[in-house]
């Protein structure tokens, strides 16, 4: 399998139309890093070339990094299948900036953008429905960022004093527990804290 | 003086029986004719890849069993598959093969349902009660293996959790020689019924081209006449050794489609008898005890075989940093996991890409122009289950 994409890596890096900045294989899954600007025209050369034909999007997947620079990568997977290929396309951007969308080259987008946004609150610029796909209804926040806690805030019930559905704040009979069980010796997060503690006294 | 037309909306589910779970769908309708459908859904989110970023690798797994719930191992797989990947492990041979027999149960159990819940979609009650009859039996297959008939958190990564028990492989032999003939009795009910041929033939065309832009995958790809499936194009486990065809339909309307879940039914009972055949002795767990467990028997005697499995059920192994896809051809189309690890024993990000939710999204192309009746026809055509389609 792996020739396959080490010769399809350099075709990548022969032609001249492709603006990449780096280019990655781990796993058979060839990465290519650029920049957004350039995706349109990337992922328009790799649908049409003939020695790639990625005719078909297979999914968008959102990435979140709170500690890096650029917080959040977005994830193209492509698929071609005259030539039996899978290729992934990455950008990194910043929390406030606005990704073109790639419903005009693949219809299959329209959701897959809408679910990153609804995950990520990544915006879409130019998208014909960007509209909150799996949350609820006038839900707040986006639930996949790092920082969203894994209970959520607000829960649902339905309330016989008022006759309908009420959201209200989280309440919790017992606090979520994150259970550490990484080895002590290698330094669990508790005996790393314990450790602090005592440095600074 | 002219005359004033205006459309209706029509709101579809979300408990309409006929929306195969919690769908919600919005139509415009003039008349009779649908002239675009919206749909909501959501309403069965769980927040399943959130909920994996918090578990080991492998409490996981029983999340997988949750998402297309008719055929539970095929999404474990696709887990295991990638999980084993970044590891860089070899399943034990025996394990592959009972991946696949399990797989292909999976692929019948989901067919059934899909065929039978469709005819009754349009109006025949006799299949469903004669599917599901066979359905049970295969469940029961199921609870022997892994003690549940649904959830079975089997597969893991690096082979499956325990071996057959004694007799199921005869078991499982015997059905599949039972099984045609069920099949043959479904198709005497469908295959030439002149009302099922008038609600699904020529309904919800999708050409290839079309099939190709709007993202589809299994049987959705096939019906319009793409030849692609994952088990020939990308073969996983011991495919290769097995020999099997791809059905492939002509018209890509709702009878095509039904024909080719049909066809592959056939060709999913003629992978197991191969499999049981050819099934070989040797472990079902890789020998790597960083990731598989101790024997236990040897856990009475050795200390370190219990810190070992003490370990490996607390903490759990760790992954080492990196990205991989990896994709199975679940019965409903292609169902991958885009795994990211960090090098710590809980996956960083999880994206489960379900076949169903690229599907569902071309609704609207497929019933434009359509009756309103055909809604329910084009719905059981496309196979949509919303435990992954919502995830």
């Amino acid at each position: 399998m792996s020739d396959i994409y080490l010769n399809l890596k350099k075709i990548i890096l022969e032609n001249k139309e492709f603006k990449i900045n780096s280019i990655e294989l781990i796993h058979d899954n060839l990465i290519l890093n650029c920049n957004k600007e350039n995706l349109i025209k990337n992922i328009d050369i790799l649908k049409r070339d003939s020695h790639f034909k990625f005719r078909q999007l297979i999914d968008i997947a959102g990435v979140d990094y709170p500690q890096k620079n650029k917080r959040f990568e977005v994830i193209y997977l492509l698929l071609s299948h005259e030539n039996n290929l899978r290729i992934s396309i990455k950008i990194c951007i910043d929390e406030n900036e606005i990704v073109p969308t790639l419903t005009s080259i693949f219809p299959s987008a329209n959701w897959q953008e809408r679910e990153v946004f609804d995950m990520y609150g990544i915006k879409f610029a130019d998208h014909p429905d960007l509209r909150r796909i799996l949350t609820d209804y006038e839900f707040e926040g986006y639930p996949l960022r790092k920082d969203f806690p894994l209970t959520g805030y607000k829960e649902v019930r339905y309330s016989a004093e008022h006759q309908k559905v009420i959201y209200e704040p989280v309440k919790l009979a017992q606090d979520y527990r994150d259970f550490d069980f990484e080895s002590p010796w290698d330094g669990s997060d508790y005996i790393k804290k314990e450790q602090d503690k005592l440095e600074k006294n | 003086m002219t005359k004033h037309t205006k459309t209706m909306n029509l709101n579809f589910g979300p408990q309409h029986p006929a929306a195969h779970g919690v769908l919600r769908l919005i139509l415009e309708l003039d008349g009779e004719v649908i002239e675009r459908a919206d749909p909501h859904i959501g309403l069965l989110h769980r927040g399943t890849e959130k909920l994996i970023e918090h578990k080991t690798y492998t409490q996981a797994i029983p999340y997988f069993d949750r998402l297309d719930y008719v055929a539970p191992m095929n999404q474990e797989h696709a887990f295991a598959l990638a999980v084993e990947k970044l590891l860089k492990i070899e399943v034990p041979l025996r394990a592959q093969y009972i991946r696949v027999i399990f797989c292909e149960i999976g692929r019948i159990l989901s067919h059934i349902l899909n065929i039978t819940t469709q005819a009754l979609d349009v109006g025949a009650l006799t299949p469903s009660l004669w599917g599901f009859e066979e359905r049970e039996k295969l469940m029961v297959f199921y609870e022997r293996v892994s003690g549940s008939r649904l959830h079975a958190n089997y597969f893991r990564p690096g082979g499956v959790h325990i071996d057959l028990p004694s007799g199921l492989a005869d078991d499982i032999y015997d059905f599949c020689k039972k099984f045609p003939k069920v099949i043959d009795d479904l198709e005497t009910l469908l295959t030439d019924n002149r009302i099922f041929k008038q609600r699904n033939v020529n309904i919800g065309i999708v050409s290839k081209q079309e099939a190709l832009d709007h993202g589809f995958s299994g049987v959705m790809l096939r019906g319009s006449g793409v030849p692609w499936d994952l088990r020939k194009s990308n073969p996983y486990e011991c495919y290769p050794d097995l020999n099997f065809k791809i059905p492939v339909g002509k018209n890509g309307d709702c009878y095509d489609r039904y024909l080719c879940r049909i066809e592959e039914m056939r060709e999913s009972v003629s992978i197991i008898m191969q499999a049981i055949d050819k099934l070989p002795k040797g472990p079902i767990m890789t020998l790597d005890t960083k990731v598989g467990p101790p024997k236990r028997r040897d856990m009475k005697i050795s200390m370190e075989a219990l810190i070992n499995h003490f370990k490996l059920y607390t903490e759990g192994y760790h992954v080492p940093k990196g990205e991989v896809y990896s994709a199975v051809e679940a019965p409903k189309g292609e169902f991958g996991v885009y795994l990211i690890a960090d090098g710590s024993n809980k996956p960083y990000r999880c994206k489960i890409k379900a076949p169903g939710f690229t599907h569902l999204q071309a609704m609207n192309y497929m019933i434009k122009g359509h009756m309103l009746a055909d809604v329910p026809a084009v719905l059981g055509s496309m196979d949509i289950v919303f435990g992954e389609v919502d995830r």
